[in-house]
């Protein structure tokens, strides 16, 4: 693991919390949207709110695409699962809200589930393991010649 | 009656997230390692591949799927019933499919990982 994969998981884990609840924020301005009103879909892109949390939406695709070209599936969904904590944490401090026990036991019980994820390998699957990165060659003492000769497999 | 809906809605959801990410992640993985491959071979190439992956579009077709019918689901179920348990029933879900289909050692420590996820999950959005 380089510290750019940290940020790439990072970046799921923010992004996808942030794209969320502005999206979540904005549409509640927006009002109801029901079959018989389909234009209102229309209208709610509009929204700023609306529009931003797209925009991170798909910051966060791209991100998540990124680290499952890396990584397990069983890696980065329980590792990126601290946007759920970073959205109870927002609701308590930033925006007041209560939080209750029950909730603060759910925070606890992912940070748990990420801790025990952290600890082990990120990539276990040997079907489509891609050719090492120039780091872990790097790290693993090659030449730097070997990298740009080896690194051509297709 | 109306509960029997709601699960059914559940399962629904469930099913195509799972199907979705599993199908995202065997893209990806045949994509191959995207920093290593943007180093290699630009950022064209990298978006060439993706796009040019069959798994990549059914994927996102699978999450389309799952959003539209957690839309459906949630108009008729309650909202602190459906977005909880098809959170964490996906997380479960995915431990399961990912270690049949992927390949992936699912170990003790993935198991418990998972678990843990799924019931925090199910706790903060209830």
């Amino acid at each position: 693991m380089t510290t750019r994969k940290y940020l790439v998981l990072a970046g799921v884990t923010v992004f996808g919390a942030a794209g969320d609840s502005m999206l979540s924020h904005g549409m509640k301005q927006a009002g109801n949207i029901s079959l018989h009103h389909l234009q209102g879909v229309l209208l709610a892109v509009l929204n700023p709110w609306v529009a931003v949390g797209i925009v991170l939406l798909l910051a966060f695709f791209a991100s998540y695409m990124n680290a499952l070209s890396w990584a397990d599936l069983t890696y980065v969904l329980p590792a990126t699962s601290l946007g759920y904590v970073l959205l109870a944490l927002v609701a308590k401090f930033a925006l007041h809200e209560e939080v209750s026990p029950l909730r603060w036991l759910g925070i606890a019980l992912i940070s748990g589930g990420v801790g025990f994820v952290a600890g082990g390998p990120a990539l276990t699957s040997h079907d489509h393991k891609p050719p090492p990165s120039r780091e872990e060659r790097e790290k693993d003492g090659a030449p730097t010649e070997e990298v740009v000769s080896g690194g051509v497999q297709r | 009656m109306k509960s029997a809906y709601t699960w059914g809605g559940i399962l629904v959801i469930v099913f195509a997230s799972v199907v979705g990410d599993i199908l995202l992640a065997r893209a990806m993985k045949q994509v191959g390692d995207v920093h290593a491959l943007l180093r290699r071979a630009g950022l064209w190439t990298v978006v060439r591949r993706i796009l040019g992956n069959s798994n990549f579009f059914l994927g996102v077709t699978a999450m389309a799927v799952a959003f539209f019918s957690l839309l459906f689901a949630l108009s008729w179920g309650d909202v602190s019933l459906v977005a909880p348990a098809a959170a964490s029933l996906t997380f479960i879900g995915n431990a399961f499919a990912a270690k049949i289909f992927l390949h992936e050692k699912v170990d003790r420590r993935r198991w418990i990982a998972a678990v843990l996820v799924a019931a925090g999950v199910a706790l903060l959005a209830g």
